[in-house]
């Protein structure tokens, strides 16, 4: 592992705006490029302006509440999302059903500032409030011989269009090597903006692993597995040749479609221009996870 | 009077201009609530404006085949329109161009390694591409002078380029989505009406 996240602050210590914002920038994940940036103007870090709450919620891909970017707003207040359980299975210490305030009791919840980068060449900057998902797994105790965790979003199908529709073989699933859950970027968000998590986000409680297209953050999650077998991942179940297990953001790998090359921040109107995507979406520190790995190949 | 006796002598009163007024306004009422991010252009005006340009482009061309078929099942004469709605089906085409060379992808050579490297590009470009004769023959000095035969079988690509515009958006899409599959299905049910009929004609 890179290294340890540590957090203490509290809401105390959030006086200055400018000040606020620096520290949420630091604790973007980039601590050291992040230093950088703010002594000698990296491009990645000058544009880490979050996106408004207005625009992380309105503009969204739920394909369970519909395909078009609105649809999630219109259609996700029939989410139910009270009482909320987690199934937490396989090859863990404490399996069993929590209750989702069980679960996350006693874990702190920090602010993660965070690019996000769409597989369809978007991307906006979100600030999270959110759990280390190392946390949880170590608080339900990881046995040894496991290797990935696979997520399951939930699935009400009278309250979801899209699964009606059968745009995608629901439940939408996920997973991630043990290593990318357990590092400390890796966090499991349940509010935006210190707001609770709206439904069309990934309400009540969603992944958020930056370094990855965004698919990858798989939202209201109801199961999570430890497993030692590469779990079945749904865009790749739908196209293996587009969607690969991994998916990392790398700008050298275009989508067989469209280029990954550069993308359109959120928020620019309509004569925005594109901007350079970088490798890892900006978190370099998760290059090490991939050490030895063909990321042409493994994608 | 049946009902599509009266519709059509309402319809004889209405000048085929119209459709390109209500075009150009439809056009620009958009590119108006794009540039000021209203309603669907609330937050990424250029992706939406794209699909939006390029969807009524495809119902166009879906109402301009539809014209002689709806001609023979219900009596509804819109024939006198047709042109204009072909003509305008283009104008939307090559906004939808526009918008995506200029807004979307923002470099010439992005254009091009775009159309040559992405199938779905392509073939959105091929269709674009044949629908430039058939708007720039769209005037009666071009029939004259093509002589009628010739200019019938020439507008024929509109369903080749109909049928590429489908699959075009059929393409672009991610998961299993309707829309993209109803355009082709009904363009290429409506090409399989035209085809038997014209079997009929030869036949008769």
């Amino acid at each position: 592992m890179a290294y340890r996240w540590t957090n203490n602050l509290t809401k105390a210590d959030i006086t200055p705006k400018a000040a606020y914002l620096n520290r949420r920038q630091i604790l973007a994940g980039t601590i050291g490029l992040g230093a950088i940036g703010l002594a000698g103007g990296a491009s990645a870090q000058d544009a880490l302006e979050p996106n408004t709450l207005e625009e992380i919620t309105s503009y969204n891909n739920f394909y369970e509440f519909g395909t078009g970017k609105s649809d999630p707003a219109d259609n996700a207040h029939k989410l139910v999302t009270s009482p909320w359980s987690i199934k937490v299975d396989g090859m863990v210490d404490n399996p069993g059903t929590y209750a989702l305030d069980d679960l996350l009791a006693g874990l702190s919840v920090e602010d993660r500032l965070y690019r996000f980068r769409c597989v369809e060449a978007w991307s906006m900057v979100i600030p999270w409030n959110g759990i280390e998902m190392a946390d949880i797994l170590n608080k339900v105790g990881v046995q040894s011989g496991a290797k990935y965790v696979a997520f399951e979003t939930v699935v009400q199908p009278e309250n979801m269009i899209g699964v009606q529709r059968r745009v995608l073989d629901f439940p939408y699933v996920e997973g991630l090597r043990l290593d990318e859950a357990m590092h400390p970027l890796t966090i499991m968000a349940t509010g935006i903006y210190d707001e609770p998590m709206a439904n069309q986000n990934g309400a009540p409680i969603r992944l958020v692993v930056p370094w990855k297209y965004g698919f990858k953050s798989i939202k209201s999650i109801v199961g999570i597995t430890l497993t030692d077998q590469e779990p079945p991942t749904s865009w790749n179940k739908a196209n293996a040749r587009e969607y690969g297990f991994y998916s990392n953001v790398n700008p050298t790998v275009d989508h067989p479609r469209w280029s990954q090359a550069s993308e359109r921040r959120i928020g620019g109107g309509l004569f925005a221009s594109r901007q350079d995507t970088l490798m890892f979406n900006g978190y370099p520190e998760v290059a090490s996870l991939y050490e030895g790995q063909d990321l042409t190949v493994d994608i | 009077m049946s009902a599509s006796q009266t519709l059509n002598g309402g319809l004889r009163r209405v000048p085929a201009w119209t459709i390109y007024i209500v075009g150009a306004v439809y056009a620009v009422w958009e590119f108006w609530r794009a540039l000021n991010q209203i309603g669907p252009y609330l937050v990424e005006p250029i992706n939406v404006l794209e699909r939006a340009y390029g969807e009524i482009a495809l119902i166009l061309l879906v109402a301009g085949l539809m014209v002689t078929p709806l001609r023979k099942w219900t009596g509804v004469n819109l024939i006198k329109f047709r042109r204009a709605i072909g003509v305008t089906a283009f104008f939307f085409v090559l906004a939808h161009f526009l918008v995506f060379a200029i807004l979307d992808v923002q470099s010439v050579s992005s254009v091009w390694t775009e159309i040559v490297k992405r199938p779905y590009v392509t073939v959105g470009m091929a269709s674009f591409l044949m629908l430039i004769p058939l708007a720039v023959t769209s005037n009666n000095l071009s029939v004259r002078k093509l002589g009628a035969a010739t200019w019938r079988k020439m507008h024929k690509l509109t369903y080749p380029a109909a049928i590429l515009g489908a699959i075009h958006y059929l393409w672009l899409v991610k998961g299993f989505q309707l829309e993209p599959i109803i355009y082709l299905v009904v363009i290429l049910g409506l090409l399989a009406a035209r085809m038997k009929w014209n079997r009929a004609q030869a036949m008769a």
